[in-house]
């Protein structure tokens, strides 16, 4: 059975890639829906299995045997991976059904099933790894497939420089990832979960020389892992290539840039849980950089126009959260928040998808508004995921949407924290929530009430080729999208409601001990989950009042006042050029890294392969012979008696040298 | 003083070398250069006899005779083809004639 929810995507992939154009688009949709409706559901039964106590351990073959180095297929299903498993299966099944609709005007379908039923094969290679090395191969594999998915529409420039930069940065985090598994292995002599946990504890205070420092090699070991995570995961400095990624259709993005690939990093660090606990240190950085994700991408999310930039920039700040869960010490905290903003981020991806398709592909919030009437289950459903998002829930009880039962404790997690760093990621955190709440109903406001064509007066001028103010769309009545695209949303709205509420007390309440068991490992003064109770009503409070502190704000300048908006940017044009550039981290990027490599790929291409290869080379000699050619060409004068001459030369010397030297004997 | 064989090689290599003289000076016309070749052809015979006669053995008169046979069935092929060539190219001037220049 795990088997077969590991390997029944790859199937769905194998038959839609190869036999597509004999099955047809509608037969690779059924074949791709149907096969991973079947691994949801075994997921489910896993997970149910999983969480009555019956772990399992299965060897599926050797992979290489290298002198020490032995590397095996092999799943491991516990809670873990089994939390992951109902998360990737749902979320990619629901979003399977969603693509039905999404693309059925699209003439490459069966390739784009076939793309997405392998990622999902990927993605629980990668959850099931039983060592780093099977980790690794799920994590490139999620990788490419995030390549080919948001370059789908490969015909186009934009998503093809998208897919590039997605692959590219991502290959900075998977430097990192690939140096701490050789350090893994110089350390332990195995990439193997059970030997390295083993021998983690045997590490403490052990030093490792490496670019002419002597590290801890337990934090040097987390840090060079965190650095895949971070890149994985869209994380501070590694997160430019998450928002470009949006140029991919929009059931990708809720697929993969918002509930799966991107959480890799906080799996990652969970999974590895027993290796990170022994290193306050880097568990320091995980806060810190997950403190600062959450707060900068927060605002920047606040002053984006594309929608699905929006809630791009939305899912990094939300995997800051989760790293602060998981930095503190309380890893169930960050995996609980994976498991509830897998569904309303998927939701919400989903529902903007839903959008786009009813404005024909426009993604601009300045030219939406209204939609409230014409999209009534887009806007309910999406009103459960920004509720959700935004953390809207009674303050002291676990009664709320998901994001609130599973954000709160990470907030009150960082406060009561010794951790160093966690005060300024509880300050991150706290912040960041009052700007989710802004960012959200920003969104919402602007794309769902008033009337269309409120805020066109500040679109660029691309847009005004007709006056949206005075007849809008009218060539293009707005649609609800089909039912195929609806059901979908409906089962994560549902999620996105009730998800947290259900699953809390398994999660990180009373029971986590006995849900969790050793799939996460704590030390022996970790006693995050208990402290987290005692924290100040203050505290408890702070993100609710944040958030309608943020909600208040929206309100009244997307709603009240609509004027302020402008206004406010026009009296801090510094601060909101900073923040609509994204922090300056693409030119940033660009001044220290792009232009340098292509100086530098210049340098070698012009001077190193071009002059000195190419001149001393092929081209020198080439060149060289032409020389020579060149001159001999005029011995070829063409006329008779020069020949003739040439021949009387030659005759008179033969017979010369014959007369006076040749025939001596 | 009689005329012995030195002469007539002599005049042999005179008569060669005025031939040879006729085809590297001559810039102008091509029938020149096939007369010159007629030239070094007789040279040719007048070697061939003059040694026959100094050696007693006819064979190199029979030569002779092939040769100038020869040398009248090359006129009359070197002639066909500058009458071919000029109907061709319009000239038989020699510096128009270089279409092996590289």
């Amino acid at each position: 059975m795990y088997q077969l929810i590991v390997f029944l995507p790859l199937l769905g992939f194998l038959i839609a890639g190869v036999f597509g154009p004999w099955i047809g688009a509608r037969g690779a949709e059924y074949v791709t829906c149907g096969l991973l409706g079947i691994c949801c559901v075994l997921s489910w039964i896993v997970f149910v299995m999983v969480a009555g106590g019956s772990d399992a351990h299965v060897a599926i073959g050797n992979w290489f045997t290298s002198g020490k180095l032995a590397v095996a297929w092999a799943l491991r299903i516990d809670t873990l991976t089994a939390v992951m498993l109902v998360v990737v299966t749902t979320v990619s099944f629901v979003v399977h059904v969603y693509s039905i609709g999404y693309m059925s005007d699209d003439p490459s379908r069966p390739r784009f099933f076939a793309y997405l039923s392998l990622f999902t094969f990927a993605m629980l290679m990668l959850v099931t790894a039983d060592n780093l090395v099977q980790m690794f191969f799920g994590w490139e594999g999620v990788g490419l497939m995030s390549y080919l998915l948001v370059g789908f529409w490969y015909e186009k420039p934009a998503p093809n420089a998208a897919a590039i930069k997605a692959f590219v940065v991502n290959r900075v985090g998977d430097f990192g990832f690939s140096l701490g598994i050789f350090l893994t292995f110089y350390l332990t002599g195995s990439v193997a979960f059970d030997q390295v946990f083993a021998a983690a504890p045997g590490l403490v205070g052990k030093t490792v020389h490496f670019i002419g420092f002597d590290w801890d090699a337990l934090t040097l070991v987390c840090l060079l892992l965190f650095m895949g995570a971070m890149g994985k995961s869209a994380q501070f400095l590694l997160h430019t290539w998450l928002p470009d990624a949006m140029e991919g259709p929009t059931p990708v993005s809720a697929l993969i840039h918002a509930a799966t690939m991107v959480t890799a990093g906080v799996f990652m660090v969970a999974r590895l849980s027993p290796l990170f606990e022994l290193s306050p240190n880097a568990l320091s950085v995980v806060t810190i950089v997950g403190g600062t994700t959450a707060f900068f991408a927060a605002t920047i999310a606040g002053v984006q126009m594309d929608i699905k930039k929006v809630v791009a920039y939305s899912t990094c700040s939300q995997l800051g959260y989760m790293f602060i869960g998981l930095g503190v010490g309380g890893y169930s905290l960050g995996i609980f928040h994976l498991f509830t903003h897998a569904f309303f981020k998927g939701l919400l991806f989903l529902c903007c998808g839903s959008v786009i398709n009813a404005m024909h592909h426009e993604q601009d919030m300045r030219a939406m508004g209204g939609l409230r009437k014409e999209l009534p289950v887009t806007f309910w459903t999406m009103m459960a995921g920004a509720l959700a998002l935004s953390a809207v829930g009674i303050p002291f009880t676990s009664i709320g949407f998901a994001g609130f039962v599973s954000k709160d404790p990470i907030i009150e997690a960082a406060f009561v924290s010794h951790r160093f760093g966690a005060m300024y990621a509880f300050w991150c955190a706290d912040i960041a929530a009052g700007l989710t709440a802004f960012y959200t109903w920003r969104l919402m406001f602007m794309t769902f009430f008033g009337k269309r064509g409120d805020w066109s007066a500040s679109l660029p001028s691309a847009h005004d080729g007709h006056d949206h103010a005075d007849h809008g769309h009218g060539d293009h009545p707005v649609h609800e999208s089909p039912l195929v695209m609806l059901v979908p949303l409906v089962v994560l709205a549902l999620g996105a409601t009730f998800a947290g509420m259900a699953f809390r007390s398994l999660f990180i309440g009373a029971g986590h001990d006995g849900f969790w068991r050793h799939s996460l490992f704590l030390g022996q003064e970790n006693d995050i989950l208990e402290r987290m109770e005692t924290a100040p009503w203050l505290v408890s409070v702070s993100p609710t009042l944040a958030m309608l502190i943020g909600l208040g704000i929206a309100y009244y300048m997307y709603m009240v006042d609509r004027t302020a908006p402008q206004r406010l940017a026009s009296d801090f044009p510094g601060l909101y050029r900073f923040l609509v550039h994204k922090w300056y981290f693409d030119e940033l990027y660009d001044f220290l890294f792009v232009r340098p490599a292509f100086a530098i790929g210049r340098l070698f291409w012009k001077g190193g392969d071009g002059v000195i290869i190419d001149g001393l080379g092929p081209d020198g000699i080439s060149a060289r012979v032409l020389d020579v050619a060149r001159s001999s060409v005029r011995l070829q004068t063409g006329y008779v008696y020069h020949y003739a001459f040439a021949m009387l030369l030659g005759a008179a010397a033969l017979t010369t040298w014959y007369l006076f030297g040749g025939v001596t004997q | 003083m009689g005329i012995g064989l030195a002469n007539y090689l002599t005049l042999a290599a005179i008569v060669f070398t005025i031939g040879i003289a006729g085809i590297i000076l001559n810039h102008k016309n091509i029938i020149i250069i096939l007369m010159s070749v007629e030239l070094i052809l007789l040279a040719v015979n007048i070697n061939l006899i003059a040694f026959s006669t100094y050696s007693g053995d006819l064979t190199g008169q029979a030569f002779a005779l092939f040769i100038l046979t020869v040398a009248a069935a090359e006129a009359a092929i070197g002639l066909a083809i500058l009458v071919a060539y000029y109907r061709n190219r319009g000239s038989i001037a020699v510096e128009d004639i270089n279409s092996l220049k590289g």
